[in-house]
């Protein structure tokens, strides 16, 4: 009895040490939970027809001035959705300054590339059509160039009824496909879910250190890892090219610099990584972030050195490698004549 | 009217003014404004009123706004800190956090 009670308040003791040891976490209590499905726009309900009508779509390179560049030429399904490229390559083979953003989970962002100029898939669809470093079509043309393949006229009919072959109903179903490249459940899912086995030791503690000493969730919160926010963290220029970001739309000392925080569900399949590419592994990028960034001017005040040990680095890397789930399977359409 | 009447009637307004000139406290919690604990898009205040916006979120914030009635810039900072904006001219406000485009206030200001 004397025994027992002398234990009771040891053990306690030793419980809160241990809690004590371990940092704690900043996430402020996020949910983790992948969500069931994507957040719909009223107005673009997702249909069967509209799914495969932005399926062909998104494969169609007649969307591009030269014919020969379809969506999925940069976002291809074979490299995470992206191009495993440090750079976009675009008309006329003109490399662009900024890392191809893969689409996996775009559907939950609130706002679309790395600067967040466009609000909305639908609103997004469009811009690199047009664009004359991207597809370079201007958008009658691509009405035009539709309306001249008889294959399309049944396909937009039972996408969008009465509504026609319009830039509008363009950018709609091509959003529509886009919400259906969605990350599948991953080891860390699994795991969530209360399968211990699903991932090893190493992720375990990389979890906590993502949460706790190295507060990756400070931007990657949440189901989709990610505040939907912009900041500058330091990342090494490339070719000399000191890109402004968020700052161009929103002229805000902090923005200068700034880039959307990216998912980092399957962040695995998309090296090489950051707005820039400029970073070859995920190694690369944790190693970048323990030394506070590379570049410190206009710095996000969140970034600031972490000193990881090499061992807590390779903790930090299993823990996003468990983010990966069985790749979406596409059937690859054939394209209407 | 004389010059002198005139010239205390100034002050007396100005007193009253300054009397009534309130302060409104705001937090940043969960990526949202709140007002008193609840989520708030929008602020009614008068001119000379001020609002204090505190950060309760264990990342960064920033408040801002490009609006002609009130622009300014407050930075960005951490947890636990407030920054103070008074608003000195009637008309509209909107206020967003730079970092956090959805965390948005309309602060409405009237005479």
């Amino acid at each position: 009895m004397a025994l027992s009670t002398r234990i009771v308040p040891l053990v306690a003791a030793l419980a809160l040490a241990t809690c004590a040891a371990a940092a704690p976490s900043r996430d402020a209590g996020e949910s983790y939970v992948r969500p069931a499905a994507p957040p719909v726009p009223a107005d673009n309900a997702m249909t069967p027809a509209r799914i495969e009508l932005g399926r062909t779509l998104f494969f169609d390179p007649r969307l591009s001035g030269s014919a020969w560049i379809s969506c999925a030429t940069c976002h291809n399904p074979a490299l995470g959705w992206s191009d495993g490229l440090p750079t976009a390559i675009g008309n006329g083979m003109k490399t662009l300054s900024r890392h191809t953003p893969s689409i996996l989970n775009a559907a939950w962002y609130k706002r679309q590339m790395w600067d967040g100029r466009f609000a909305s898939l639908e609103e997004q669809a469009l811009g690199p059509i047009g664009s004359a470093d991207e597809m370079n079509l201007g958008l009658d043309e691509m009405v035009r160039r539709l309306k001249d393949i008889p294959g399309y006229a049944p396909l937009f009919e039972r996408a969008y009824p009465g509504e026609g072959i319009a830039a509008r109903t363009v950018a709609r179903a091509i959003a529509s496909f886009e919400r259906t490249v969605v990350s599948g459940e991953s080891p860390f899912d699994r795991w969530q879910q209360g399968d211990a086995r699903a991932v090893g030791d190493d992720a375990k503690r990389g979890f906590e250190i993502f949460r706790g000493k190295a507060d990756c969730v400070a931007c990657h919160q949440g189901a989709n890892f990610t505040d939907d926010g912009f900041h500058n963290v330091g990342v090494r220029q490339r070719d000399g090219v000191d890109d402004p970001g968020r700052f161009a739309k929103v002229p805000v000392k902090a923005m200068k610099g700034a880039h959307k925080t990216p998912s980092l569900r399957d962040v695995a399949m998309t090296a090489p990584y950051m707005h820039n590419g400029a970073y070859r592994s995920l190694r690369e990028v944790v190693e970048m972030y323990s030394r506070g960034g590379d570049v410190h001017d206009n710095l996000d005040p969140n970034i600031r050195k972490l000193d990881l040990t090499a061992a807590e680095i390779d903790d930090v890397v299993a823990f996003l490698q468990s983010l990966s789930g069985a790749p979406v399977q596409v059937a690859i359409p054939q394209l209407p004549n | 009217m004389t010059t002198k009447s005139l010239l205390l009637l100034a002050a007396a307004l100005a007193s009253s003014a300054t009397l009534q000139a309130k302060e409104i406290e705001v937090s940043q919690k969960t990526k949202a404004f709140m007002l008193q604990k609840s989520p708030v898009q929008a602020l009614h205040v008068n001119v000379g009123d001020a609002v204090s916006f505190r950060n309760d979120d264990p990342f960064f914030h920033n408040v801002y706004s490009e609006s002609a009635a009130k622009a300014f810039d407050l930075g960005s900072y951490p947890q636990g800190q407030a920054k103070k904006v008074v608003f000195d001219k009637e008309g509209i406000v909107d206020i967003e956090c730079a970092i956090h485009p959805d965390m948005k206030l309309r602060v409405e200001v009237a005479k």
